[in-house]
Parts: C-alpha cells; structure tokens; sequence
C-alpha cells in the first residue's frame, strides 16, 4: 500500500522529472525549432505552393497548376542548357577539384619542413570574399592587360579571352573556382583523414612489397574513402549552386556562355519578377541535387570502406 | 575537443621517402625530397600569385597599370588610390553597416547555437534523435530553395532595405553547423559538473551560463570566426534584400563600386584592386590570428558528420 503511494506517477512521457527534463529540453531548441519552421520548412512548403501559382510581387497567386513545370521542361530556351552548363561545370569543378585537394593533402601530409606555412599559403585564397575573387580574376585573365595572358605569352601561347569569350568562360570560372577552394576546407578535411590512416598499415604493405601507387590505391584510398564521399556530396551540391562569380564578373555572359541554372533563377526571381516560376525551378533543382546526392550515396557502397561497419 | 589538430601530431609517413628505415638510399631519398619541396613551393606561388599582382596592380598609376608588357611591382607606389577608395564611393558607410550587421548576426548565432546545442546534449526528450537529425539535413538544404519566399515574407514584414533579414534570422538557432561544432564540443564536458551544480540547486539557465559557456571557450572562438567570415563576406542576401546605397554591406559596395562609374570618367583598375583588398584584408588578417580554430572548425564539423 504505502508502496504504491511512494511510487512515482508514470504517464506515457514518464515519471515527473522526466517530463520537466523534456519541457526544458524543448524549450532550449525552441530558437531552432522556430527558425526551422519559419525560414526553412515553411519557405520550402510556400515555394511549392508558389511553383504552381502564376504570382507577381503584389498581386494574387493565380493557379496554375503544373503549367511552371510545363514551361520550364518544354518551352523554356534557356532552361536545358543553363542545366547543361552547370552540369558540365560541376563534373569538371568537382572531379578536378576533389583530386587535386587530396593531392595537396598528400603533399602536405609528407615530412616537409615549414608545413604549416605551405598549409596556411594554400588555404588563403579560400578566405577571399567572392566579390573581391571575382574582381581580381575578373584583371588577372584581363585578356590584353592579364597577368595570366601575359605569361601564356611569355611561353610562346596565345591565350584566349577567357571570362569574353563564349568558349573560354566556363573554363575560366573553372579556373576561378578552383583557386578559391583546392586549398579550403575539403584539403584540411583530407589531410585530417590521411594523418588517420595507421602508419602500422603503410609499412606492413611495403613490407610485402607494395609500392607507393599500391599502397596508395589498396591501404590509404580504402581508408579515406568516407571522407572523399563526403567531398565529392558536398563538392557537386556547392557547384551546382555556383551563383556569385558568374554574377559578379560575367553576369550570364558573353551571350549567355555562364547562364548557369542559378542565374536562371535569380533573374526570373529578382529581375522579372515571376515568383511563381522562380519557385518551379527553385523545386527542380531541389529535387534534383537531392536524387544526385542519394545515387552518390547509393554508389558509394561499391567503393566506400566504413572500417567499423 | 575530441579532434585532435592535425598540425601537431606527428606525421604518419605515407611514402618511402618519410620512413626512416630508407634513409640509406642516400642520393634517391634526397632528389625524392627535393621534388616534394620543389612541387610545395610552386604550388604555393600558383596560390599567391593572383595576391601578389593584386596588391601590386592597387598601388599602380592610371597609365602604369595600362601598360604592356605589365611591370611587375609599380614603379612608384600610390598609397593614394587606397585614399581613393573612399573618397568616390561611400565605403566608411559600407564598412559601418558590415560591421553593424556582423556583430549583431554574430552574437545572435554564438548565443542561439549554443543554447540549441545544450538543449540536445544535456536533456532528454522525445524526438530528440529524429530532430538533430533533422538540423544535420538543413546543411545540405541549398539556399536557393527557401530565398524566394523568404524574400516575400520579409517583403511582408516590411524589413526590405533593411539589416533585419540579414541579422533576425541568426538569432533563431544560427545553423546546423555550429550547432553541430558546439555540441560536439558540449558532450566532451563531463557530466558530474552539471549534476553537483544541479545538487546544489542550480537550474539550467545557471548551469549553461556558469559552467558549460566559461568551458567552451576555445568551440566558442571557433564558432565566432567562422560567424564573422560568414557574415563580413555574405555576398547574396545583402543582393537580395538591400538596395538603396546608403544600406550597403561591403560585398555589394564592392560590386556597385565595380559597376557604376561615379564621377570619374578616368580608369579605375587600380582603386578596384585597392577596394578589393580592403574587403579582404579582415578576413586574411583573421586567418593569421586564429589559424588554429581554423583547422579544428573544419576537421570537427567535416570528419565526425
């Protein structure tokens, strides 16, 4: 009897302490959960409900059904090929950029002396704020006046135009891009990675006879494999979203050469005013990185090595 | 913090030429470390260079930096054109309104973030697992999805051409990243602190505010740095909902001054470049203070996602 008295209450959200636990703990995350609901679920609910609307800054959202989506995927002309742009961007930019920081990585994981100012030099252009990137870039491929050009020169090549020329502007973005973030973070990334792999693994395999290229493709590749993963998710997800360069130095041009989907966006959005389209193509996009990041994830489990799984 | 930073552990040898146990291959070993250092050295200057012809393109004359074949350092250095810089276009007031939105952006992010990460770390709840799950998905959430009826709801609360859209919004949990960084960091805290506070009759806010917080310093630092690149360089919500000139942040003046001729019909590569630099100097000289917090933020929040 007097047990039963003692015994604490339980409800289905346990015994009074525990509830009093979880009413503090909600209210600690309460910024988050607002924050969340306002200015990301709620946006991502009302740009769907805007992508089926016809809707201009201060009038009513008229509905249109899937007809946005019609136009974007049939009789939009700048639609596919700002797609294509910035896929070819993004396969380049990524796959490029994933290799040369993991060798960069490499490099700085060796013995060498002053590592730390190498590693620091490497990581500087990185901080650079993208409108003073794209400035200094925008003078450095200056196609009379460059530095770059005048170097080419120097060695005998004609360079090209670069961000004035319809073939050149891509690559040259390219070049941009990955000035400004070999050396960045997915490098420290890479480089905590390697200095993770067991040192007891390298020497057993050259013990065996394994040389450099084996040791780095059987033992180092295998167990940093998660981290390249990981760059290559977040690599194609920040290049397909490649806006502000293009914006700064080219504005879409020349002749729409770096129209990439962003600037699509940005311009029907701020320029023209179409919400509603804006909002169509804010959701195929959406809905495009996330099909692109599940297959990456999906892929992964032919080459990524989780040791403990 | 449970990352240890790279920069000081010793280094796993990784090739041949790093384990001692060759050093008796003498003449190959030591070519071997030449080329590494030699391939170190040029991609460091690959990495400087675009700096170096800025900084030296910013002090050039008019004439000079029209010049062909280009000189590489300017004959004469024209501290002027960084005077320049802010006698044509207002960048004291774009300077101010930076700093303005920063700090306050700054202390909203480091205060809600880590009130948000105490929350997940140091109580139980329902939910609890699904919803920090759900603040590690927003990372991969692109900005490009939400910006168009984020525009429209603050079009609606009347904040357009103001610093609100670009300040309110850190207060409400200041992003999954360093909720992420803090939380990392706030569960290597030990729990006994807590519980003989709690003994003594400390509430939360007490032991958030007294404890946790004064231990957090070095995730705190860290927190602030990556705030504050965030913010000083935020490039497009100041394009988005800023438009009139005398509410510019330093990356849209920087682009208007680029843009719009002012008074001056002459060529102006020169006082761009110097404009640039100021833009980034903060930035850099920020990485050169606090290098270590730089290589923890990245490797917590990267690695151990």
């Amino acid at each position: 009897m007097a047990n039963q008295v003692l015994k604490p209450r339980t409800s289905w959200l346990g015994s009074p302490l525990q509830r009093r636990e979880a009413l503090e703990g909600y209210l600690w995350i309460s910024p988050w959960v607002i924050g969340f609901l306002v200015f990301s679920l709620g946006p991502i609910l009302a740009s769907f409900y805007l992508s089926l609307t016809k809707y201009k800054i201060g009038g009513t959202p008229e509905w249109l059904g899937l007809a946005n989506y019609q136009q974007a995927f049939f009789d939009d002309k700048l639609f596919w090929p700002s797609l294509w742009r910035t896929a070819y961007f993004s396969l380049a930019s990524v796959i490029i950029g994933v290799l040369l920081s993991l060798l960069a990585a490499m490099l700085l994981n060796q013995n060498l002396k002053g590592k730390t100012v190498f590693r620091a030099l490497y990581y500087l252009p990185s901080l650079t704020p993208v409108v003073a990137l794209a400035i200094l870039w925008q003078w450095l491929l200056q196609p009379q006046l460059g530095l770059i050009n005048y170097l080419l020169g120097q060695v005998g090549i004609q360079g090209p135009g670069w961000l004035t020329d319809r073939n050149w502007a891509i690559p040259a973005i390219i070049l941009i891009t990955l000035w400004s973030t070999v050396g960045g973070g997915r490098m420290i990334i890479f480089l905590a990675g390697l200095q993770g792999v067991p040192k007891e693994l390298q020497e057993a395999a050259e013990m065996d006879g394994a040389n450099a290229w084996q040791r780095f493709r059987n033992v180092t590749v295998p167990l940093i494999s998660p981290v390249i993963l990981f760059n290559f998710i977040l690599g194609v997800i920040g290049s397909f979203s490649v806006f502000s360069v293009a914006y700064i130095a080219t504005e879409g041009g020349p002749n729409y050469a770096t129209w990439f989907f962003m600037l699509h966006l940005y311009y029907n959005a701020f320029s023209y005013f179409q919400m509603g389209y804006a909002s169509a193509l804010a959701w195929i996009f959406f809905v495009f990185i996330f099909i692109l990041s599940y297959l990456q994830i999906k892929l992964s489990d032919r080459w990524v090595y989780y040791e403990f799984s | 913090m449970a990352t240890t930073q790279p920069s000081v552990r010793p280094m796993a040898g990784a090739t041949p030429q790093s384990t001692g146990k060759r050093s008796s291959l003498g003449a190959n070993q030591f070519w071997g470390q030449v080329m590494l250092y030699a391939i170190a050295i040029l991609t460091a200057l690959a990495f400087s260079l675009p700096f170096f012809w800025t900084v030296s393109s910013s002090l050039k004359s008019a004439a000079e930096i029209r010049q062909i074949p280009p000189a590489f350092w300017p004959a004469e250095l024209r501290w002027v054109n960084y005077a320049d810089v802010f006698r044509i276009a207002p960048f004291a007031k774009f300077i101010w309104n930076t700093t303005v939105i920063t700090l306050l952006a700054m202390i909203g992010q480091i205060i809600s973030a880590a009130a948000v990460a105490y929350g997940f770390t140091r109580f139980r709840f329902p939910g609890r697992e699904t919803l920090f799950f759900v603040v590690l998905s927003t990372m991969m959430l692109p900005w490009q999805v939400t910006i168009v009826p984020q525009f429209l709801l603050f079009r609606y609360l009347d904040w357009i051409n103001t610093f609100l859209p670009l300040i309110v919004p850190s207060f409400f949990g200041g992003g999954a990243f360093f909720i992420f960084l803090l939380r990392q960091f706030f569960m290597t805290i030990p729990r006994d602190l807590d519980e003989a506070a709690k003994l003594d009759g400390a509430s939360s806010v007490r032991i958030f505010w007294n404890i946790i917080l004064p231990l957090s310093g070095p995730a705190i630092a860290t927190v602030a740095i990556f705030s504050f690149l965030q913010h000083w360089n935020e490039f497009i919500g100041p394009l988005i909902f800023l438009n009139t000139e005398d509410k510019f942040t330093l990356s849209i003046g920087l682009r208007y001054f680029m843009v719009n001729p002012f008074e001056s019909d002459e060529p102006r590569e020169a006082i761009l470049m110097a404009a640039s630099i100021i833009v980034a100097l903060p930035s850099l000289i920020l990485f050169f203070v606090a290098q270590k917090y730089f290589v923890r933020g990245i490797v917590t929040t990267g690695l151990k996602g």
